[in-house]
């Protein structure tokens, strides 16, 4: 089966703190990818170069077949327009750590915005598929709120509605549950199961590794810009052969 | 002098509780000094009022002119200039906003420099310059298209308009990127996300909630606006201010014309006043302080 994500050797400098050291993975469609790592491991650069919210230094990266950010001319790769970047993103949905909901948007106007603003979809059309979604995150109560008025875990189960609104082949997940409070975890988390079980590609940076242990096909342990440890969740987090991956797993059940 | 300590003040008195004063009535301490504030205050504004009733002012004079031809028309001008340069000065502040925040050198430059030039001379001096164009560019137009002497194009109102306008824009730049700014860089990462380009992210997501930050300096520049018309007058400009001069200039009553003015201005900056309170209250939608019933933060899973 083609990977519907390819990294080669991508690297990423913040000024002189080296994000992502030649970075290579390969995510086969229908699979759920679980990355794990101390902060400051580039865990969440490499989610964020896949997405194009930042420019990689070198190496590549290819989503749905297609190279991410350039256009190859014979033996040169010339960057790509803000228009075209755009229209590549919409191969993927994204979900971040602050939810990030748009603040003067209702929970339904966060997502039918993508729908109609991006994809010239039908207001009414976009509306119905939204209320959906709504139900699947068990939100339909909620449409009309903002969000200053739900709790976190509510915004995050919108905002996994906002970006599937668009319909992506894949999900990218930044630490979805990093922010809220442990009585809310659970009920993201379940929306997410349920979105794996649906079959939806989906590559997670998180430190649930509960959540890893049961739901990844894969799980990657990243250090210091690169992967140390990769494998199935059994392999990687249950029995780990790296001394990095323990300490880190050690600590983080401690 | 005594040589007893001083008595220990907390700790004496709380030893003995006394539970029955429980019932006791509740006074409230008496603010005298206010009382006395206010009895010198009062005296000082029927002084102040006695003052103007009996001097040299014929209040019939400003009765009669308050709805005078003239200064009516004059009050049209100076609303509409308002209205002509506000447009002008926030679309030309949007523009330049945007430009100043532009990752292309030329835009940021440009805009940079406009800032700079319009901010840093006084608008009394841009009003001349505009107005004297004409000793410049005695002749305007596009070569084949269009041509017309300077003067019949660079009219009192023409001169006021730019001059008003375009200094405008650049002190509403300013506000309009301190509003750019305040809206969470997460916002514009997430209309990245579902596939907006920049100038689409701007116009839905980023200035729909700048403008909660925008519009109460704007709503104070636009009240400061309708003063600074009043300066206009110095190049003909017939605003309110102007058509009193020129009634006084006749009649010589000249604090009764300006007492009318006066009237007319605070008439407008408080009907303003009032139209600025509910554009913030719009635009405070989704941020917690427009109450709505039946709506609280939500607590629960």
């Amino acid at each position: 089966m083609m990977p519907i994500v390819v990294t080669t050797d991508v690297r990423k400098n913040f000024g002189s703190v080296q994000a992502l050291d030649g970075v290579s993975i390969q995510i086969p469609a229908g699979q759920v990818l679980c990355i794990v790592g101390p902060s400051g491991s580039g865990k969440s650069t490499l989610l964020r170069c896949i997405n194009q919210l930042e420019r990689i230094d070198s190496g590549a990266v290819w989503v749905d077949g297609e190279l991410i950010g350039y256009r190859r001319v014979g033996d040169k790769l010339y960057e790509l327009t803000d228009a075209e970047i755009a229209r590549q993103r919409l191969t993927s949905g994204m979900v971040f750590q602050r939810f990030n909901l748009f603040q003067h948007m209702t929970a339904l106007e966060n997502i039918i915005e993508g729908p109609v603003t991006v994809q010239k979809r039908r207001r009414t059309q976009a509306i119905d598929e939204a209320l959906v979604l709504l139900e699947r995150v068990g939100l339909s109560a909620k449409r009309d709120a903002y969000p200053s008025e739900l709790s976190g875990g509510q915004q995050q189960r919108v905002a996994i509605a906002r970006a599937l609104a668009m319909k992506p082949k894949l999900m990218l997940f930044d630490e979805p549950t990093s922010a809220l409070d442990p009585e809310l975890v659970g009920e993201v988390l379940a929306v997410m199961k349920d979105l794996a079980r649906s079959g939806m590609t989906m590559i997670v940076v998180t430190h649930e590794l509960g959540f890893a242990r049961e739901v990844a096909n894969e799980v990657v342990f990243m250090d210091r810009g690169a992967i140390v440890e990769r494998g199935s969740p059994q392999e990687v987090l249950v029995h780990p052969k790296q001394q990095r991956t323990r300490d880190f797993i050690a600590a983080v059940l401690a | 002098m005594s040589t007893t300590a001083p008595s220990p003040v907390g700790t004496g008195q709380t030893a003995h509780f006394d539970p029955s004063i429980a019932h006791l009535t509740h006074v409230p301490r008496r603010h005298y000094g206010r009382w006395i504030a206010s009895a010198l205050i009062l005296a000082a504004f029927a002084l102040v009022v006695k003052a103007f009733a009996e001097g040299q002012i014929d209040w019939a004079v400003v009765g009669q002119f308050f709805t005078a031809q003239s200064i009516i028309s004059g009050l049209g001008n100076t609303i509409i200039m308002t209205v002509c340069a506000m447009a002008l000065g926030i679309t030309l502040g949007v523009l330049f906003a945007i430009m100043v925040m532009s990752p292309n050198p030329v835009l940021k430059g440009v805009a940079v420099f406009y800032i700079w030039f319009f901010r840093g001379t006084p608008l009394l001096l841009q009003l001349l310059l505009w107005f004297n164009l004409a000793l410049v560019f005695p002749r305007i137009g596009i070569p084949g298209l269009f041509e017309a002497r300077m003067v019949d194009v660079m009219t009192p109102f023409v001169a006021t308009l730019l001059g008003l306008g375009i200094n405008q824009g650049a002190y509403t730049a300013e506000v309009v990127r301190s509003g750019i700014l305040s809206v969470d860089a997460g916002q514009t990462e997430a209309a990245k996300a579902i596939g907006m380009t920049r100038l689409t992210t701007l116009r839905r997501i980023v200035l729909p909630q700048a403008m909660r930050v925008i519009i109460p300096p704007v709503g104070n520049e636009v009240i400061s606006m309708v003063k600074l018309t009043s300066i206009a007058s110095v190049i003909g400009f017939a605003e309110v201010l102007r058509n009193a001069q020129t009634v006084y200039y006749a009649n010589a009553r000249v604090i009764e014309l300006l007492i009318v003015s006066a009237g007319w201005y605070l008439i407008i900056v408080t009907l303003l006043s009032i139209g600025q309170h509910f554009l913030e209250r719009y635009f405070a939608k989704g941020t917690g302080r427009r109450s709505r019933p039946a709506m609280r933060p939500a607590v629960e899973g």
